[in-house]
């Protein structure tokens, strides 16, 4: 991610600028003139965010905060392999683009390195989530059309002796589509995965007396925070969240782009903090196979600590319209949300972290609609699949290879198709 | 004791929110207003007769009924404060035609699009609605009656849209309105306790009724005024914060979207597609999901389900879909799976705390048994009826069939039509990824639109025992959105507080 400050009087120009990689509203042309992600077949998604804050005026409520900020733009791709390479070989296809685009950006030198300028203003997440580690976007390309074309071949097939019916849709995909094999993780990979979760475990209990030991006290300063923090009621301008709406829901995921501002104070940012590297920590070594908790929607998700810690940048692609995603953030993970984003001004008052917050349901909503902000260009390799759409096509995939499965396997095999 | 719907509230509430009217011919008269003053008092002229919540049940036999509801341009129109209607939900304060988003969001796009609508559009939004019940068959009459004495004080020519009479069934043959939420009048429940973990039918107050804990416990954001305001006096006091009054209290939202039906070309498809009667029949029912009659798939098994069980008249109502994951009983996509998926708090139901905080964090069962939303924060108070006439389907199957111009007032009430019936129509009826499918939509009501990447959305799916579901393709709209509006429909006090003169 690239984040770099907009020059106040080009902001307009910038995001008229962005909106020629659209074809339409919300909708990226993957080939568009200025970066056309569609050339890169490593990239899952990708957005620019021209990040102009709502909720600086709420910071009123907390005296001794600076009373106004810069707007980034924000520059996030997700892809496969490491990043950095990544950002190379699109500084390298796409240099003139997205020089155009950062010349709106405070200290552009349009002759400079634009490689070495882009990496000085990488901002490093503090928590990433992805759906699932290691699945590649050209392993959901190629898994999509076998579905398809075992789909076209079953229609076709009359047989009903299950064990017939996998020998015969194995012939019938056996010219194709091409399946690149999937590799598994390699020994210095699971070297790494075991010695991290046996690091997480010491490292658990050499902090477990500390732990215990501060409790008391962190808790004490905690329902003070709780208990004394200013309230912020303000509902959501509906013109505002009509505008970005205008984007949204052109596809079955949508992205999500929202900036807030931290309470004050090193307390609360020690939270966030904490709680972030831990959900970070848990998207590794727990939630690496398509769930974060009891949400499967979620594609990608981060959060960045942007200037100087005062504020948090946080974006998202999710499967279903917005109201179903607060649903599922209210219904299914309150306390996950609560934990994460309470040490935001104008948050609904949480009791001990994780308990109310988030359950306060239409003033959370207000609260995140407030925060939201339109996301400029937005671009998803696999357009119209969901993760349940890549979570089956992987298990069809794996039924398809797998020898030996009993009739009642094939048949629940079948039915997916 | 606060949450509680006292007689003094019953008086105080249409009747909508009890009855449908069912033993009444009905007519719906759309208005515009054209002179707000002159307007105003007429509809006050009508207060009177408008029903309440109290005059019905208990053996009373009603004769006829009146219920008045108000969309935002009306209350607008009324000469309302601006700042005050955008206290109402956003998605009324805009309206149902007013959104391009909103309209791509339920599906009302291509040939539902509202700029086809016949009514609920631009300079076709209505004011007012005045629905009209009568036990006299003569009801067109009246309502014309009602139209021309509303013409010559103050409104443009109204609107009348006339119901039909099919018994309890709607136009495609199906027995309708089987499944209804049972509202916890008293507030003896308290939401979110571990009883809600499983699927239960008895649903707060506050999810139909203004000024009530809804299913949070929490009171849905609505117009409070402060007490001095004028006229504030009458109004009752808000209970979640007393020195404010409630102009929302007994009042609901009320959703109407007029859906034209396509009797022959529903049955002559099905007929093509499975072949024969007895076949379009069984097709038909699974693409409902239940029996032409009513009844639902015996191998549901009953269910005890808190709200539905010792409910007279709701034993076809008792099931859920637990012992079903795989559909291969009732279709995952059948209509009135998507329509209301029975699902608690948690897809394992009531289980111990260990489990509970298993399945909380994830690390319990799947991701396949958790992808619908928990049903009791989605749930409507259906009120629709019928209109056009009765064609059987052995009739609409024939070449010569009639157009019956049949189809559906679908009506419903709400307290938050984002969450509530906005959700319902969009994450679940419209959607082709509805519970991790792809390619299908609600059988009935899809418009069949494909998606990005030209995916179609016009297949219906029978998962079966022996592994391939069997698999219907190329499905044609049936049912089409031919108008609609959002209503407000206030409580009497708030009625009274509305057409003041100010």
């Amino acid at each position: 991610m690239v984040t770099a400050p907009v020059k106040p009087d080009r902001v307009q120009d910038l995001r008229d600028l962005l909106a020629t990689m659209n074809s339409a509203p919300g909708v990226v042309d993957p080939m568009n003139a200025l970066v056309p992600f569609g050339r890169f077949e490593n990239i899952h998604v990708a957005r620019f965010v021209v990040a102009d804050d709502q909720t600086l005026s709420d910071r009123t409520a907390f005296p001794g905060v600076q009373a106004s900020e810069r707007i980034p733009l924000i520059f996030l791709a997700d892809c496969d392999g490491p990043g950095d390479e990544m950002l190379a070989r699109i500084a390298a296809e796409a240099g003139n683009g997205l020089r155009q685009i950062f010349a709106h950006c405070d200290d552009f030198d349009a002759r400079a390195d634009l490689l070495a300028w882009m990496r000085a203003r990488q901002t490093p997440p503090t928590a990433i989530y992805v759906n699932w580690i290691g699945r590649t976007v050209r392993q959901v390309r190629e898994e999509a059309a076998l579905h398809e074309a075992l789909r076209t071949a079953l229609a076709g097939m009359s047989e009903r002796n299950a064990q017939q019916l996998h020998g015969k849709l194995r012939a019938a995909t056996a010219n194709g589509p091409r399946l690149t094999p999937v590799e598994p993780r390699t020994l210095g990979q699971w070297i790494a995965f075991i010695l991290g979760i046996a690091g997480l475990l010491i490292l658990g209990l050499i902090l477990l007396i500390p732990t215990l030991v501060i409790a008391p006290f962190f808790l004490i300063a905690l329902r003070r925070a709780e208990t004394t923090d200013p309230v912020i009621r303000k509902r959501v301008n509906a013109a505002y969240t009509r505008a970005i709406a205008i984007d949204e829901d052109r596809d079955i995921t949508n992205p999500f782009s929202a900036i807030g501002s931290l309470k004050p104070g090193w307390f609360r940012l020690a939270i966030t903090v904490v709680a972030l590297r831990a959900v970070g920590l848990s998207a590794i070594f727990l939630y690496n196979r398509g769930r974060l908790a009891r949400v499967s929607t979620i594609h990608f998700a981060r959060w960045v600590l942007l200037d100087g810690n005062r504020r948090v940048f946080f974006a998202s692609n999710y499967d279903g319209s917005l109201e179903s995603y607060m649903d599922d953030f209210i219904n299914k993970v309150a306390f996950g949300l609560n934990l994460v984003f309470s040490n935001g001004i104008a948050y609904p008052p949480t009791d001990f972290l994780v308990n109310r917050g988030a359950w306060r349901e239409q003033m959370f909503k207000h609260f995140l609609h407030r925060r939201q902000v339109k996301t400029d260009v937005w671009y998803k390799a696999y357009p119209g699949l969901t993760n349940a759409d890549l979570a089956r096509n992987a298990r069809i995939r794996e039924g398809l290879e797998r020898d030996g499965m009993s009739d009642e396997e094939i048949r629940r095999w079948l039915a997916e198709i | 004791m606060p949450g509680t719907f006292t007689p003094d509230d019953a008086a105080d509430t249409q009747a909508l929110l009890k009855t449908g009217f069912d033993d009444l011919y009905c007519c719906y008269l759309l208005l515009r207003i054209a002179d707000a003053g002159r307007a105003r008092a007429w509809l006050r002229s009508q207060m009177s007769g408008v029903t309440r919540f109290n005059e019905v049940g208990g053996g009373k036999q009603l004769t006829h009924g009146r219920q008045m509801a108000f969309t935002a341009a009306g209350l607008r129109a009324l000469r309302i404060a601006d700042d005050l209607v955008e206290q109402f939900a956003p998605e009324f304060a805009v309206g149902l035609a007013d959104d391009p988003s909103r309209s791509r969001r339920l599906g009302d796009t291509g040939i539902n699009d509202p700029t086809n609508w016949a009514w609920g559009n631009g300079a076709r939004e209505p004011h007012v609605l005045l629905a009209v019940f009568d036990e006299s068959e003569q009801i067109r009459s009246i309502a014309e009656t009602l139209a021309k004495e509303a013409r010559a004080a103050g409104f443009w020519e109204p609107q009348i849209l006339d119901s039909g009479d099919m018994g309890d069934r709607e136009p495609f043959g199906f027995v309708d309105g089987a499944s209804q939420p049972t509202i916890d009048w008293k507030n003896e429940r308290t939401p979110g306790s571990d009883a809600d973990m499983a699927f239960h039918n008895l649903i707060a107050t506050g999810e139909f009724l203004l000024g009530y804990p809804n299913e949070y416990g929490l009171y849905t954001d609505r117009p409070l005024l402060a007490a001095s305001a004028p006229g504030a006096a009458s109004l009752p006091a808000a209970e979640d914060e007393p020195a404010m009054r409630d102009l929302g209290r007994n009042g609901s939202y009320l959703v109407f979207r007029q859906l034209r039906q396509d009797v022959r070309g529903f049955w002559r498809w099905l007929q093509r597609a499975a072949g024969s009667d007895p076949a379009a029949v069984e097709l038909s029912e699974a693409m409902v999901g239940r029996h032409i009659d009513g009844e639902p798939f015996a191998a549901l098994g009953q269910a005890d389900i808190p709200g539905i069980r010792s409910k007279p008249g709701m034993a076809r109502n008792d099931f859920t879909y637990a012992g079903d994951r795989l559909g291969q009983t009732c279709p995952i996509g059948a209509h009135i799976r998507r329509a209301n998926p029975r699902t608690g708090d948690y897809p394992t139901g009531r289980t111990g705390l260990i489990k509970k905080l298993l399945t909380l964090f994830g690390l319990t069962g799947t991701a396949e048994d958790d992808r619908v939303a928990s049903t009791r924060f989605h749930r409507i108070l259906r009120r629709g009826r019928e209109y056009g006439r009765w064609l059987d389907r052995h009739d609409a199957v024939k070449p010569d069939a009639p157009d019956p111009q049949s189809g559906l007032h679908f009506l419903c009430l709400n307290a938050n039509p984002a969450r509530q019936f906005e959700f319902v129509q969009g994450a679940w009826m419209a959607s082709a990824k509805f519970a991790g499918m792809s390619n299908e939509q609600d059988p009935l009501l899809g418009n069949r639109a494909p998606f990005p990447g030209m995916q179609p959305t016009d297949r219906f799916t029978r998962p079966t025992a022996d592994g391939p579901c069997l698999v219907s393709s190329s499905l044609p709209q049936f049912v089409t959105v031919v108008g609609g509006a959002y209503f407000f429909l206030p409580g009497m006090r708030a009625l009274d507080w509305l057409l003041a003169d100010r």
